[in-house]
């Protein structure tokens, strides 16, 4: 029952973070590039790199990323250390052709709406809780399969019985909805699932395949000076034509190691896009010092984003998933309810009705 | 579709789980298309995705 209770506010912060994009841009919390006269040209990279730290003295940068769908800027994230608290980071864009910082990304109530969403401000420990959460939604929605058989198995498909009782009627909306509603709900909880379990796995690849990939450096001092930023980007590119640089991680943070740059490159269709592939180059050099896929469990991880998120089909996917997630909730609420009179009915020691088969507690 | 159980086609197996099986391959199909088949894909993940919601409408507006 209290499990019901998380996954009704897993639903209800759910349902605005669907158009996050769209809420930051119009409360302000979207940094806004002006238009550049054609036929500019984009400074070195290394010159935003500098404007970067120019912009937070003492702070050293820790990824630099790109936005497919907004070009002409960087994302940089720059901290006291690499090894700081991720959650102190702090990300501002830059603009690729004047230098100048454009604005601050991901503040404001959509992050306190994420915070509640993945790990009600617990860290690590919340999300894994919510992942356990996630999973007893999962078992949920598979005993609520088990019951529709009893439940409606001397009605037509989609059958309300409107001209019976309220707890009748809440129970045939209960069956319907969630009944239509459940391939999607198992994909949207079991991706919600994997996402808890991102730092755990990050770790995982950390120790096994990037130790691995990182071996011939090991025992070496970390880089004394970095190489320039558009020669990694430049080396990383040749090394991997076709695809095109999604970030690039300073060696020592926890996406590469502390000899590396790890260049992470993503292809062109709506699939390769999300598989990136990570390319570590010499911290010192920029030469390419090793590349290999992203295990399979990453790779899960990165494809299970877009079906939890519901961001990969334009703007009427988004609002079919915003409705999909009210039905759940309405069958959430609806669960509620039926589990409550039940059990009112049985304090005051009544008999169920005897139209329909006994309501069973879920 | 008729809105009272009707006893004498009670419980088969089909009858209970055929519309749910077959909205639920939709539903996995619309989820991948969107990104596996590029912009057509699109669109059919619109169509399969919508289907949920427009069986519930129909239901809600069914007369009693």
């Amino acid at each position: 029952m209290i499990s019901t209770v998380f996954l009704l506010l897993l639903c209800l912060t759910g349902l605005p973070l669907i158009f996050t994009h769209e809420i930051n841009d119009a409360l302000g919390y979207s940094p806004k590039k002006e238009p550049h006269p054609p036929g500019a040209s984009k400074l070195s990279l290394d010159a935003v790199g500098r404007a970067a730290l120019a912009d937070k003295p003492g702070s050293v940068l820790l990824y630099l990323g790109w936005d497919k769908d907004d070009p002409g800027q960087v994302y940089t994230y720059a901290n006291t250390s690499v090894t700081a608290d991720p959650q102190t980071t702090t990300v501002k864009t830059f603009d690729e052709y004047t230098a100048k910082p454009i604005g601050s990304v991901g503040g404001g109530p959509m992050l306190v709406l994420l915070r509640l969403h993945t790990d009600v401000y617990l860290g690590l420990p919340g999300k894994l809780f919510m992942g356990f959460m996630g999973l007893l939604f999962m078992t949920a929605i598979i005993s609520g399969v088990v019951l529709y058989w009893p439940f409606t198995r001397r009605l037509n498909f989609a059958a309300i019985r409107k001209e019976k009782s309220r707890r009748v009627r809440w129970l045939d909306w209960h069956n319907l909805l969630g009944v239509v509603t459940v391939c999607w709900a198992l994909v949207v909880g079991g991706t919600g699932v994997i996402n808890t379990l991102a730092e755990v796995m990050l770790g995982v690849w950390q120790r096994n395949e990037l130790a691995a990939m990182a071996a011939p450096y090991a025992g070496k001092p970390p880089p004394a000076q970095l190489a320039s930023l558009d020669k990694v980007v430049g080396n990383a590119t040749v090394a991997m034509p076709g695809m095109d640089i999604a970030f690039i991680a300073f060696p020592g943070t926890p996406f590469t190691s502390s000899h590396h740059y790890a260049a992470f490159m993503r292809g062109d269709t709506p699939l390769t896009a999300r598989l990136m592939r990570p390319v570590l180059l010499d911290g010192e050099t920029g030469a390419v010092s090793d590349t290999s896929d992203l295990p399979i469990y990453l790779k899960a991880l990165l494809v299970s984003q877009p079906l939890h998120f519901g961001d990969y089909g334009g703007m009427p996917l988004k609002i079919i998933w915003a409705l999909l997630d009210v039905l759940t909730i309405i069958v959430l609420g609806g669960g509620v309810y039926l589990w409550w009179v039940k059990r009112s009915k049985v304090r005051r020691g009544a008999r169920l009705a005897t139209a329909g088969p006994a309501l069973q507690a879920s | 579709m008729g809105e009272t159980p009707l006893p004498s086609r009670a419980g088969t197996w089909r009858s209970v789980f055929g519309a749910p099986i077959v909205i639920g391959i939709l539903s996995l199909g619309g989820l991948l298309s969107a990104l596996l088949l590029g912009e057509v894909g699109k669109y059919l993940s619109w169509i399969a995705l919508a289907v949920p919601l427009v069986i519930s409408v129909r239901a809600y507006m069914r007369r009693p």
